[in-house]
């Protein structure tokens, strides 16, 4: 047989149907539903008469709207409280299972998947949400979705996709102390720029990928759409066999499961579409400087201007994007002060990043002038960390310490920046008033946020004593 | 779904490169449960001024932009957030065509979803495009799915390439779910042989 990639072989064991000429219909393993992008879909169901065919393959929580205030306290804001009851309401009539509220196992869609298990290699996995990529680290084929194709999902199970290309992204080498999976993908981001990967699923490979937890895994294809392609996957080895061991929903012959799995992995001299490789020596902590995530430099470099592209696109972009985040262009990163800290989101918000923000924040306060919050992915995160003092750390240092929730990623609950703010932020994108109007964002790894926070203006973790 | 076949209509320049899903539909107004109304929130953040009022440097503000209905932009039009929400809202705001050098994925899939067309030009066909309507006032575009061509009343006409699945389903207005389901045998197949059952 013509050796294949980890994504051919995915592909392959999902066709329900080609055609030449139409779009292959595959079929979906699991489907992740949250109440933002579900209610239009669900009422399509029912106006069109149609029921979830599999319900038992499709898990829903709410995450992207919710307070991470006090659970016991009603929500506030009527709105959001209609599409969370909407979300439980449809869950219910539909016979789909949701973590709900105030369940143990509620947090970021894309932190429970795995944290339970349900997230697995070889499937299929889609949400209607762009940060499916994530569940690409277990060797699963995983891509955000429109609300149309939640509907499609619910009823059929199934998703017509056209065929993407494949890209590899190679890193050779090991990563130098103080840099992490977030500095590795803000810094390939960078490289590819914002839409290099476009009509592409990566898959990562090489020597630094292969080094990396699955929670840092999970931060690398996370971030895969920020550099335009829908999914970005790892291949499976003992590493993902070893965090998948013993969760809720693993399959019951795990053995028999990891037999399977192995045959995943892209053979040898298989093709891809395109290959670049990348040396992880040549990284550095990051830290965006502008409104799309592509625009990032090393935490020891300066703010470029406009001056410093060629293409006249380039520099318009980067000429408003200075002007939003009103930096001039220019000064050291490590100049930039801060007023406000948020370590979070499906990105950074497992336990390995909130453990190195923890040990990052051990023994300090945060500056008199920052505004520092911690947000656990999940309600499991949050109690692992308590468990192991965690919180205590955070508290004692001055960071504020909430339940779980998107958050100040997105900013859709009360979470939000305040026009002209600056936040260090471990989520995802920094656009335009992403986390509230007019505030200016810049991403980095947990451990240089919480640093950050301390100091009051961007530090180089690597010097941090 | 709305069927697409030929559309004119007035078009806006609006010379920005990645324009994301956020700017065109803050997440303030996803909350809604509703899947019609976004339009009057289009572009919010920069549609406003500080203290509520219409930004009058905003493209989609100016005299000239009332009743548009085609949509030129930059490069990686459409990235970031999968949110439909984002062709919902350029759909009720009254756009049916989008011409970009590239658009995100996600945003690219959803816009066939609502009945609009996203058509894909080099970046010196974009330039061209962003010269004339400079040029001309009350410059207006015509695209046709039939033929794939793209025109202007000046003597500007160009092909472009689709899909031809995607062209088929949005000329006929094709619900894609009837569609899959006609191959509903196909998937019980699939989930006989790969032991999934009903729960």
């Amino acid at each position: 047989m013509k050796p294949r990639t980890l994504f051919q072989k995915i592909w392959d064991n999902h066709i329900v149907h080609a055609e030449e000429g139409q779009q292959t219909i595959l079929y979906v393993d699991l489907h992740l539903v949250h109440e933002v992008t579900s209610a239009q879909a669900f009422e399509g169901l029912r106006l069109a008469g149609r029921s979830v065919r599999r319900a038992g393959k499709t898990i829903a929580t709410a995450d992207h709207n919710i307070p991470t205030t006090d659970r016991s306290l009603p929500i506030a804001d009527a709105i959001s409280k209609l599409q969370i009851d909407t979300l439980r309401n449809n869950c219910r009539e539909f016979g789909i299972q949701h973590y709900d509220l105030n369940d143990p196992n509620q947090g970021i869609v894309h932190v429970i998947g795995p944290e339970l298990g349900y997230t697995q290699p070889g499937m299929i996995i889609v949400c209607g949400d762009s940060h499916t990529s994530t569940h690409g680290a277990f060797g699963a084929l995983a891509f955000g979705i429109g609300t149309s194709e939640v509907e499609h999902v619910l009823a059929t199970q199934t998703l017509l996709q056209t065929l993407p290309k494949t890209l590899e992204l190679r890193v050779d080498g090991q990563l130098k102390p103080g840099v992490t999976a977030k500095d590795l993908v803000l810094y390939l981001i960078g490289q590819i720029t914002t839409d290099g990967g476009t009509g592409y699923c990566v898959e990562y490979t090489g020597e630094a990928i292969r080094a990396l937890s699955m929670e840092n895994r999970m931060t690398v294809c996370n971030m895969t759409i920020e550099a335009g392609a829908r999914a970005g996957m790892i291949a499976p080895d003992a590493t993902t066999y070893e965090y998948l061991r013993g969760r809720k929903y693993v399959p019951a012959d795990f053995e028999a499961a990891v037999a399977r799995w192995q045959e995943l992995p892209t053979d040898e001299g298989a093709q891809f579409d395109k290959s670049l490789r990348f040396a992880a020596a040549d990284i550095a902590p990051q830290v965006t400087w502008g409104t799309n995530p592509g625009l990032v430099a090393s935490v020891d470099a300066h703010v470029p201007k406009p001056a410093d592209y060629s293409d006249p696109t380039d520099q318009k972009t980067v000429a408003g994007a200075l002007d939003y985040m009103g930096l001039e262009g220019g000064e050291a990163i490590t100049d930039i002060q801060l007023d406000r800290v948020f370590i979070g989101s499906c990105t950074n918000a497992r336990i390995e990043d909130l453990r190195a923000a923890a040990t990052v924040a051990q023994g300090h306060k945060v500056s008199d002038h920052v505004d520092a919050m911690v947000v656990p992915g999940s309600g499991q995160v949050k109690q692992q960390a308590e468990e192991e003092g965690l919180d205590q750390i955070f508290k004692e240092a001055g960071f504020d310490w909430r339940e779980a929730g998107c958050s100040m990623c997105l900013a859709m609950n009360p979470d939000k920046l305040s026009p002209g703010e600056r936040c260090a932020s471990t989520s995802n994108r920094n656009f335009e008033g992403r986390q509230g109007k007019g505030g200016r964002t810049h991403l980095v790894s947990p451990a240089m946020a919480a640093a950050a926070a301390i100091a009051g203006h961007f530090v180089d973790i690597r010097d941090w004593k | 779904m709305k069927s697409f076949t030929t559309h004119t209509g007035l078009a806006v320049a609006m010379d920005r490169a990645n324009v994301d899903t956020d700017q065109i539909i803050p997440k303030q107004f996803l909350k809604r449960i509703e899947r019609t109304g976004f339009g009057e929130f289009l572009f919010w953040d920069w549609a406003q001024l500080e203290d509520g009022s219409p930004n009058p440097d905003f493209e989609l503000n100016r005299p000239e932009a009332v009743g548009v209905s085609v949509l030129v932009a930059r490069r990686n039009f459409g990235c970031g957030s999968s949110r439909e929400h984002a062709p919902w809202a350029l759909e009720d705001y009254g756009f049916r065509v989008i011409i970009a050098p590239s658009f995100a994925d996600i945003f690219y899939n959803n816009c066939f979803k609502n009945g609009m067309l996203p058509i894909r030009l080099s970046e010196e066909l974009v330039d061209e495009i962003f010269s004339r309507a400079e040029k001309h006032a009350d410059y207006r575009m015509t695209a046709d799915l039939e033929s794939c061509t793209l025109s202007d009343e000046h003597g500007f006409s160009t092909s472009f390439e689709v899909d031809a699945f995607r062209r088929h389903c949005l000329l006929n207005g094709l619900d894609d779910i009837g569609l899959t389901l006609e191959h509903e045998n196909k998937i019980s197949v699939y989930e006989a042989t790969h032991g999934i059952s009903a729960s």
